[in-house]
């Protein structure tokens, strides 16, 4: 199945991303606000603007325009950043690692935190700790992850500074990196320090990103851990003599995660989604708060890469999640 | 008899909530034998089982009596005791086969884990072992089938495997409730069929939990009437089936199906007749 699998999907991808490209092409330029303005001094003349508008090529229609982007895009052009004047892939594979990074280690701080939550309500059925692990989920959910975000600046970088609250490493120490992955790089050649080091930058908007993933997934996985933990095989597993805990990890997990990794694909877009304010408020130099800055200054090449870059990432998730649910059930895999 | 039975259960109370599942049932089995246990549906069967196995659905409790396995008391005994029994002290086979195996794990896990984790094999010993054990159940190429999915499998095939794992540990009492109901009528057959010849082969001890006399007439030694929690008849199973003393064990013999009366002369139990014996059940007190 796999590589059928895959084909179809990339194929069902194109569309997608062609659709993602018109509409946000066209809302860019419908929307009022004009990136020209943005970029030429006070007191420049209308001569330099429509100097500038052949330039980018803004004074066509827009189907016209579309059309040379599009043919552009085709082979690997997405443009000329309007605000950093620099070449828009170029600019966004600089950033991309960072948010990578981030996200990947947010998921990872998600799954961990939310596994242990779970798996500690279940076994705690009808006990104090169950209803400690219901409430503190219901709770972290409601928080979204930019309050998390400046409630964690004002905590542990005002009031108690005791970890960086800005960037993505220390600018006073010298590094040399060959890739973008700072942090996969430094633990790969087994750097502790550095890896240390840029673990304390990106570790609080990790954690404020992980935290609404971690209780929305907690509480995924601890209703299907409870659902399977009553089927008929766990307790035929029970009347061999297996314990409560080896019943919930060995017996009942793998089945919990199935509906769990099916309905979480679309929460961990909204992770990524949950970048563009995080890095802007963390000052992380990632995608998310490239963005940011490309709404600030009307930059529409850079806006549309940006866009189709978090689509290429949505589509990558959606995939990875739909991979994982055919390789934990046995069902899908042969079928 | 002489000798002590595996399983004596004496004066069985059951409550859930407001309400009494069972009501005073006593029923030993001695080893070696099948004890049949038969009742229509809701009359508590499994509950009798799940107070053996310690497996009472939550908010049930023992209000009463006792259960003693060789000897030892179950009621009251803690949880972890309790456990410890499971597997290779007395085990289940169980209803569905379609939903009893971990619909994730192979078969050879779910047989390599019984053998090397409850009988501390290790993993060369134990895939032997789980071979020799599918062989048992006449399944054939035991090889491929350990590598199978459940869902790769015929309901049959995955009771056998249900079978083979009952008697993996040699436990010393199985507590089969209703084993084939969920089964074709010609697998029905099969299954009861090896769970006898591993039975005797085993010399394990049987509670057989079913609502077909037929079924307790073939494999039974000793049977057990229940109706709304408790016990009508009982006794060997020539006397309580050839001569029943109880009308609800003549009407349900009526209703059985035997091979020399034509399925048209059958006579469903009367519904006056369980109903007034529901109504004398509710009245029942716990004694002292
Ligand atoms: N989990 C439960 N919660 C509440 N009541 C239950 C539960 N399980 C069974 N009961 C009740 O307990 C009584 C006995 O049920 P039990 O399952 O022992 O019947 P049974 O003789 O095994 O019937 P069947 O032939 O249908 O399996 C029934 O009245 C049933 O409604
Ligand atoms: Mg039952």
């Amino acid at each position: 199945m796999p590589i059928g699998f895959l084909v179809n999907r990339l194929v069902l991808a194109i569309p997608t991303l062609f659709g993602v490209s018109v509409v946000v092409f066209v809302l860019l330029r419908v929307v009022p606000g004009d990136p020209i303005a943005m970029m030429i001094p006070p007191g420049a003349g209308q001569e330099d603007i429509d100097r500038l508008r052949v330039l980018y090529g803004l004074d066509r229609s827009i189907p016209e325009q579309y059309g040379i982007w599009l043919g552009q895009a085709l082979t690997g052009d997405f443009g000329t950043s309007i605000s950093l004047r620099s070449d828009v892939l170029g600019l966004v594979l600089q950033r991309l690692p960072a948010t990578l990074e981030l996200a990947a280690l947010a998921l990872l701080i998600a799954g961990a935190l939310a596994t242990g939550l779970a798996v500690l309500g279940t076994a705690s059925r009808g006990r104090w700790p169950e209803a400690v692990v219901d409430g503190v989920t219901g709770t972290v959910q409601a928080i979204p992850d930019f309050v998390w975000g400046l409630l964690f600046i004002l905590a542990l970088g005002v009031l108690m500074p005791v970890l960086p609250i800005s960037g993505r490493f220390d600018p006073r120490i010298e590094i040399d990196f060959a890739t973008g992955f700072y942090l996969i790089e430094s633990l790969a050649r087994f750097d502790l320090d550095t890896a240390a080091m840029l673990l304390r930058h990106a570790i609080l908007p990790a954690v404020a990103l992980a935290l609404p993933l971690t209780a929305v997934l907690a509480r995924l996985l601890k209703s299907s851990l409870s659902e399977a933990m009553t089927q008929d095989y766990v307790q035929v597993a029970k009347v061999r003599g297996f314990g409560p805990g080896r019943l919930i990890v060995r017996e009942a997990m793998r089945n919990a995660l199935i509906p769990t990794v099916a309905l979480s694909s679309v929460q961990v877009t909204f992770l990524i989604g949950g970048t563009v304010l995080v890095e802007r408020i963390f000052s992380y130099p990632g995608i998310g708060n490239m963005a940011i800055g490309a709404v600030i200054n009307r930059d529409l090449p850079l806006i549309q890469g940006l866009v189709l870059t978090f689509a290429v990432l949505f589509i990558a998730i959606n995939l990875v999640a739909d991979l994982t649910y055919a390789a934990l059930n046995p069902r899908v895999r042969r079928g | 008899m002489s000798l002590d039975p595996v399983l004596a259960v004496e004066d069985l109370w059951v409550e859930l909530g407001p309400l009494d599942l069972l009501r005073g049932v006593s029923l030993s089995v001695a080893a070696g034998q099948v004890a049949g246990l038969v009742g229509e549906s809701g009359a508590g069967k499994s509950m009798i089982g799940r107070s053996i196995l310690g497996l009472l659905p939550t908010g049930a409790r023992v209000s009463q009596g006792s259960i003693r396995f060789r000897g030892r008391e179950l009621v009251g005994l803690p949880i972890r005791a309790h456990r410890d029994l499971l597997g290779r002290g007395m085990t289940l086979i169980p209803q569905d086969p379609m939903t009893s195996l971990n619909p994730v794990h192979r078969i050879g896990r779910h047989m390599l884990d019984v053998l090397r984790l409850r009988m501390g094999l290790d993993r060369t010993t134990a895939r032997t072992r789980a071979l020799a054990l599918l062989d048992e159940v006449h399944i054939r190429d035991p090889e491929a089938v350990l590598m199978r999915y459940p869902h790769e499998l015929s309901g049959g095939m995955r009771q056998r495997v249900l079978i083979a794992m009952a008697f993996a540990c040699e436990p010393a009492l199985i507590v089969a409730d209703e084993p084939t109901t969920a089964l074709d009528v010609t697998v029905q057959r099969q299954i009861l069929r090896l769970i006898k010849e591993l039975q005797v082969h085993h010399g394990t001890a049987i509670l057989f939990v079913t609502h077909d006399l037929g079924v307790v007439a073939k494999i039974c030694d000793t049977v057990t009437v229940l109706h709304s929690g408790r016990v009508l008849e009982q006794g060997p199973v020539a006397d309580a089936l050839g001569a029943p003393q109880h009308a609800y064990t003549q009407a349900l013999l009526a209703a059985t199906p035997r091979y020399d009366r034509p399925a048209d002369t059958l006579h469903p139990v009367p519904a006056p007749l369980t109903e007034a014996l529901r109504v004398e059940a509710t009245a029942l007190r716990r004694g002292g």
